[in-house]
């Protein structure tokens, strides 16, 4: 198939090697499990259940609040041990509510719904199935998936791309899956395609895991899913770069892929979607992959969400070397993590612990305006323009050079030569437009508030002096009276 | 605690101080060259120009009460020097290049704020100085012999440190003579009798390092190939030079040169891959740096034609420095979806 030409991007070291070979391992149970509320893009869900209760694995344990939110279930069976703050997986260790489960051991499932034929379920139906079952955007950006379906449904969307580029370095969990479980994934995305209406469905793979795109294809053969090897590069899991290099189209800034006719979804989730249709099985567990070059033995576990980077870790033969920086996520995009105490949460597709080596990164020189960055960015910006905008303190000119379309990929601090930190300039002068545009809200409140209560004053005065003249008016028609009653 | 550190945890394999090494690999064919064409006397004034390139720029930096060892470690200051020599009769006497290099890094540069603020290329900069301010030290050249037959080092040093004038060698520059015959109404033909066509490898007299046009293209290339520069910038300044060259030579080739002529004179090389690809005062964006190089070397061709001067490559790319800024205000990516204004792009219509 033609794919179409594609801006900017990087090709960083893989080191998907180090894990790439490793079986999935089914993580052994953890004592306890540390289950965030807030795993998903959206309002954090409402507990259900209260401290000691006994919980069965599958089993809601909060509620999905609103229009974009998951619901969270159990991730075992066992008592409720806690509810109450916890660290969350956030670089300064700030907590969240965090629901504690006391694992029995037995890992017994809830009776669950079971269609006897997933296809013949109405696309409503398998959009509630998979909103009931707490499902998120694996590949990141843990959106609620049944929100995604509902709006695809109703902008008869006609393109469904699955996206299999996995092009962050190290993680390799989403090639593990599409080489253990194809015929799974390409049922979960015939699934999507049922509860879409979608009438072209694609898989984009990087070109740099044949296995995973031999093992796609042949599960994929003779159904309506093609199979398609993409070019290896970051970010090519961009959804929208997916987008662009299978249908040449490009999602409008201010508006949605759905706008364009188009869904995509991650692998990792038409594989939960199948799971949460055909068996009724809420999202629990995924597949995460530990690496780095400080990880003793690098792998790719199927981990229950709430089980602590700690165990992963020591799951994994522990550290082999001083870790330089342990990172959630992928090197690219992930965020450094200052403990590893942390619960491994929907969204997390690795840990990792880097060697200094693996890092790379110097003291910070002055730009040299190389234009590197420039032409490293998949989105058509300028960063080093920006960044000089930032740091002269004017976030306005960083926004009229295209600040908020900034999807914070890293490629341009990957490749500056003068390893200025661009990435984090620009996500600090997001933060200040944030903080600023709350401020001009507040400030617009308050002087809403204020015109009213002047408006208010005023009516009062003037009720008050309506009043007193026409006491005065009657008193002087009175004394009229009285005077010519004297006459 | 250490600071949080933001994403991305990796980074390429690459510096500031690298990039200057390559660049400096990239012209050592060329310099070579000159060493070899002029003997000791460039290979006294390479030296001096560099050690006062990094004297000068310590003393700025000590003055401004900076730390000196990363910047001078950056080789950026050391590399403006090189330029700046390679740009210099390869005679020229010890203080022609100290001065130079002084202005490059001190006035040009550091007065500006240091590496990635200066407007103008520091080596060009520094050329048209002395150029402007000692038109007999910068047109006085000399004309190649091997090295065999090249004075000693001992009288070399007595050429670049107590100006000592060796008889029999002073030449005029190909460009310089061409130009005077031509202001003379000497027609091309009788005003090349004698004078050697321009060869790849240098054979005429001029700059130390703008007559090994090979050598200097050889390291352009290796330059594009190792990404450190794009085609962009190059391509068009030889372009912009070549193709008028190539319409009025076609039509009066009696007055006018032709491009071979132009393509391997003067400074036109070093300037096409090392001068105008100097990322600080060139533009941002591709397309930005090909209408960047076209500019320079039309302007590189009108002045060789028609100006005062026999070369044009500094002034005109002094020129175009200052028209950067401009350039990079009208030429930028667009961005994803959005059109060339930046407005959003349009939802596609449903289809099914």
């Amino acid at each position: 198939m033609k794919l179409f030409k594609l801006r900017g991007g990087v090709h960083p070291q893989g080191w998907k090697e180090l894990a790439s070979e490793r079986e999935i391992r089914i993580l052994p149970l953890p004592e306890r499990l540390f289950v965030p509320l807030q795993q998903h893009v959206g309002a954090p869900a409402q507990p259900l259940v209260r401290v000691g209760e006994h919980v069965l694995k599958g089993q809601l344990i909060a509620a999905s609040q609103g229009f974009i939110s998951a619901a969270v279930h159990s991730p075992t069976s066992g008592r409720i041990s806690a509810i109450g703050d916890y660290a969350a997986a956030h670089p300064s260790g700030l907590t969240a509510p965090t629901v504690t489960i006391a694992s029995d051991g037995d890992d017994r499932w809830l009776d669950t719904d079971v269609p006897a034929d997933p296809f013949l379920l109405t696309p409503e139906d398998i959009a509630a199935r998979v909103g009931k079952a707490g499902i998120v955007g694996l590949g990141g950006a843990t959106f609620p998936s049944a929100v995604k379906l509902n709006l695809s449904r109703k902008n008869n969307v006609h393109t469904l791309i699955i996206n299999g580029g996995e092009c962050e370095p190290y993680i390799t969990c989403d090639d593990r899956l599409m080489r253990e479980h194809a015929s799974n994934i390409i049922e979960g995305v015939r699934l999507i395609r049922h509860a879409v209406g979608a009438v072209n469905v694609m898989v984009g793979i990087e070109e740099n895991k044949p296995a995973a795109l031999f093992a796609m294809q042949t599960a994929a053969a003779g159904t309506e899913v093609k199979v398609i090897a993409v070019p290896a590069m970051y970010p090519m899991g961009w959804d929208k770069q997916m987008i662009r290099a299978l249908t040449g189209r490009e999602v409008p800034a201010d508006g949605r892929s759905a706008d364009i006719g188009v869904l995509v979804h991650n692998v990792a989730t038409a594989f939960a979607v199948r799971d949460a249709v055909r068996f009724g099985r809420p999202l629990v567990s995924r597949l995460v992959t530990v690496s780095g070059g400080a990880v003793a033995e690098p792998g790719n576990l199927m981990v229950p969400v709430g089980t602590l980077v700690e165990t992963l870790f020591g799951y994994c033969g522990g550290f082999s070397s001083k870790p330089a920086r342990l990172v959630l996520g992928g090197p690219m995009m992930g965020m450094e993590l200052s403990t590893i105490n942390v619960p491994v949460v929907k969204g997390t597709s690795g840990v990792l612990a880097l060697t200094k080596g693996e890092i790379g990164r110097e003291q910070a020189s002055p730009c040299i305006r190389c234009s590197s960055c420039i032409r490293a960015c998949p989105v058509g910006l300028l960063p080093l323009q920006m960044a000089a905008h930032i740091r002269a303190g004017d976030s306005a000119g960083a926004v009229s050079q295209g600040l908020k379309d900034c999807i914070a990929c890293g490629c341009c601090s990957f490749v500056c030569p003068s390893h200025i930190p661009l990435v984090h300039y620009f996500n600090f002068a997001k933060g200040e437009l944030m903080e600023q545009e709350r401020g001009k809200l507040k400030q617009e409140a308050t002087k809403k508030l204020a015109d009213e209560r002047i408006a208010r004053i005023q009516r009062i005065e003037q009720e008050r002096q309506a009043a007193a003249a026409k006491r005065k008016a009657a008193r002087e028609a009175r004394e009229l009276a009285a005077k010519a009653g004297t006459v | 605690m250490n600071p949080i550190a933001h994403s991305p945890h990796a980074h390429a394999p690459i510096s500031v101080g690298r990039v200057m090494a390559l660049v400096m690999l990239a012209l050592t064919p060329a310099t070579l060259s000159g060493f070899w064409l002029y003997g000791w006397p460039a290979v006294n004034l390479w030296a001096v120009s560099l050690l006062a390139a990094l004297l000068g720029e310590a003393l700025v930096l000590r003055l401004q009460q900076r730390e000196i060892k990363p910047v001078l470690m950056d080789g950026s200051g050391i590399l403006t020097a090189w330029l700046l020599v390679l740009s210099l009769p390869p005679w020229a006497p010890w203080w022609i290049a100290v001065l130079g290099s002084l202005f490059a890094v001190i006035i040009s540069k550091q007065l500006y704020g240091g590496l990635g603020q200066n407007p103008f290329n520091p080596a060009m900069a520094a050329r048209v100085m002395l150029l402007i301010s000692f038109p007999v030290e910068m047109t006085t050249w000399t004309a190649p012999q091997a090295f065999a037959r090249a004075p000693g080092w001992l009288e070399s040093l007595s050429i670049t440190f107590s100006g000592a004038q060796v008889d029999a060698i002073a030449s005029a520059s190909l460009l310089g003579h061409v130009k005077t015959e031509f202001t003379r109404g000497i027609e091309w033909q009788q005003a090349m009798s004698g004078y050697h066509a321009p060869a790849l490898w240098g054979g005429g007299a001029g700059s130390m390092g703008e007559t090994a046009a090979l050598f200097l293209l050889v390291g352009g290339l290796f330059l594009i190939y190792k990404r450190v520069i794009t085609w962009h910038a190059p391509a068009a300044m030889l372009a912009g030079v070549v193709v008028p060259a190539m319409i009025f030579s076609a039509i009066n080739p009696a007055h006018f040169a032709g491009p071979l002529y132009h393509l391997l004179s003067g400074g036109l090389m070093l300037g096409a891959f090392f001068i105008i690809t100097d990322p600080v005062t060139s533009p941002n964006t591709g397309t930005g740096q090909f209408i960047f190089g076209l500019g320079c070397g039309l302007l590189t061709w009108i002045i060789r034609t028609w100006g005062g001067y026999p070369e044009g490559v500094a002034f005109a790319v002094m020129l175009m420095n200052a028209a950067t800024p401009i350039i990079d205000h009208y030429v930028k990516p667009r961005i994803y979806g959005r059109n060339r204004r930046g407005v959003s792009l349009e939802p596609v219509k449903k289809e099914s």
